[in-house]
């Protein structure tokens, strides 16, 4: 069973707020301070990967992910949490992908591959937060896409999903190859990888992949959305701080605050 | 010009209130580019949902009364609204982004080779151009979109409009639209349906909310936030933090990822205010934050802020709130 994963790398979303500004001349994030990273979804997809893997016998893992140099980190990262393989595909032009043209390309890769038969994404990455490129992806390969899977299993040639539903949870059945986007939950939590991995996993090679690589179409590698403008709102809201002693005052004040509010 | 059909969900003849926001949402985008707005229903008890459609704003309503729509089936679905998109040749399709919007938007707007845009809150024209705005980066920030293709679908967040208004003296046509639909595209097939054992409300239909995060520091924590929000009527939230370590199962989360909410009354107790976690509680009337942290983000969003050990006013707050609403109501 050949499972592929699709990273990405992201700004660090835990940069505080105070922090974070947009650069107007690029629409971007000014990432003079923040760090990038794996987004967190892709990290549980990763992890949820491996360990399926691990327990079905003669699969594989191959980290795939879409960007330039700078994003080898991630792929190092999933190395470490020891992917079998990891591929690298990228062109210079592709600058201002969307979710979408990101999912072609992807979808692109995969077939270069000669296919897989569970590929994972993310739910939605905590920068641009579409949730586009697992359904984009799986229209692209013709192939079935749970959304929202916490959990996942391998019955015979059946693959079965643990989901977020509407009030609970589903388990969704659907034959192989599919695409499942992930979400974070107690059974998909990223591991410490182990010292002698991360050493590992520096040696490992990175396949790169670029455009005359992969029959693609350049019409639907244009983005099909344009960013026009970024802007931080102003949300803040001012605060009243309650004032007490003691947890009981504090408690009788916010009591009386509340009984205020036509809520109660 | 642009028409505009918005998928409109329906059970057994009734909208649902994201239904009835994407309704809103919809008719007004068409408005601001000289279109006509239409609603498509399906499933049975579509023509009866048809008539609501048009009360509630849209000026021509299309109906799929398939037996095979009844329950929600994601192949199913989208052969479906992807025709209606099709013969009703608007150029725009809303949905809203919830739980099935997340299955069906990518895959809609890649049959129909649209555009697509999910998450999305608001619009501006400017100088003829439709821009869409949507949070971005956790919410700290909102990006304005312009659509590159033909055609676009759009994906409107829950709770982010006021659902459209009701006005039986609307008319308008009714189309049956015929379309094959047939078993043999579906492949995802649901093996067991597990409800969540939450007792009381539902989180996005809670008036009140009570919601719990890191730092409560064990599940234990969570009981005495029952127990407030049992005397307040409300339901229990969490912070992602609070579920992914297992405290609470993730149906609690409240957030970017889990529900998102809109109560009156929206009261977090140990949760620093990450902005995915803020990003679900936009349109929250009245937020209170109880955190030791004095300089934690929840607070710039909060109303009324408690800076304490947590255990030191909830379980007194539960206790002055019982007396309190006891002498209200008694």
């Amino acid at each position: 069973m050949h499972i592929v994963v699709c990273l990405k790398q992201v700004l660090d979303p835990e940069l505080p707020p105070r922090y974070f500004k947009i650069d107007p001349e690029t629409n971007r994030p000014d990432d003079g301070v923040a760090d990038m990273v794996m987004d967190s979804y892709a990290e549980n997809a990763l992890e949820t990967a491996i360990q399926l893997r691990d327990k079905i016998g003669g699969a594989t893992v191959t980290a795939l992910c879409l960007g330039d140099e700078d994003s080898e980190d991630v792929l190092r990262r999933a190395l470490s949490f020891t992917a079998d393989r990891a591929v690298r595909v990228w062109e210079d032009e592709w600058e201002n992908l969307d979710g979408q043209a990101v999912g072609h390309i992807l979808a692109r890769t995969i077939q270069s591959f000669g296919g897989a038969d569970l590929v994972l994404t993310g739910y939605q990455a905590s920068d641009i937060e579409e949730g586009l490129v697992g359904p984009v992806l799986a229209e692209e390969l013709g192939i079935p896409c749970v959304t929202l899977a916490s959990e996942l299993a391998v019955e015979g040639s059946i693959l079965k999903a643990t989901c977020e539903a509407e009030n609970g949870y589903q388990v969704i059945d659907v034959p192989s190859p599919a695409v499942f986007t992930i979400v974070s939950s107690e059974k998909n939590v990223p591991r410490l990888p182990k010292v002698k991995d991360i050493r590992l996993s520096r040696s490992k090679p990175i396949e790169e992949l670029e455009a005359d690589d992969l029959e693609i179409d350049a019409e639907r590698c244009q983005p099909a959305v344009a960013l026009r403008k970024v802007y931080v709102p102003d949300r803040e809201v001012a605060c009243e701080f309650l004032v007490g002693e003691d947890g009981p005052e504090l408690a009788s004040g916010l009591a009386g605050k509340l009984m205020e509010l036509k809520v109660l | 010009m642009a028409n505009v059909l918005i998928y409109a969900n329906q059970q057994g003849g009734n909208l649902s209130s994201n239904a009835r926001e994407a309704l809103a949402f919809g008719s007004s985008l068409a408005r601001s580019a000289n279109g006509e707005t239409a609603a498509v229903l399906i499933g049975p008890g579509a023509g009866t949902a048809a008539k609501e459609a048009i009360a509630f704003g849209a000026e021509k309503a299309y109906t799929i009364d398939s037996p095979l729509l009844a329950q929600y089936q994601v192949e199913l679905y989208l052969d479906a609204i992807s025709e209606a998109f099709e013969k009703s040749q608007s150029t725009i399709l809303v949905l809203p982004f919830d739980r099935k919007g997340k299955d069906l938007i990518g895959r809609l707007a890649t049959r129909s080779s649209a555009s697509a845009l999910t998450e999305v809150i608001d619009f501006k024209v400017e100088e003829g151009t439709v821009h869409y705005v949507r949070p971005i980066y956790g919410d700290k920030a909102y990006g304005e979109y312009t659509i590159n293709r033909k055609k676009a679908v759009i994906g409107i967040r829950p709770k982010s409009h006021e659902p459209a208004s009701r006005d039986e003296n609307r008319t308008g046509d009714i189309i049956p639209l015929k379309i094959d639909l047939s078993e043999e595209v579906i492949v995802s097939t649901l093996a067991e349906k597990i409800e969540s054992a939450l007792s009381g409300v539902r989180l996005e239909d809670a008036r009140i909310i009570v919601s719990g995060g890191r730092g409560l520091g064990g599940p234990e924590g969570f009981d005495e936030l029952e127990a407030l929000a049992n005397v307040l009527g409300g339901a229990v939230g969490a912070s992602r933090a609070a579920c992914d370590a297992g405290w609470v199962p993730t149906s609690f989360q409240v957030g970017q990822t889990g529900a998102v909410v809109a109560p009156d009354l929206y009261i977090a107790v140990g949760i620093s205010g990450a902005s995915q976690h803020l990003s679900g509680i936009t349109n929250a009337k009245t937020v209170v934050a109880i955190n030791h942290d004095s300089e934690a983000p929840i607070f710039k969003r909060a109303n009324l802020g408690v800076v304490a050990d947590y255990m030191s006013v909830i379980p007194a707050l539960t206790k002055a709130l019982k007396k309190r609403m006891g002498v209200n109501t008694g």
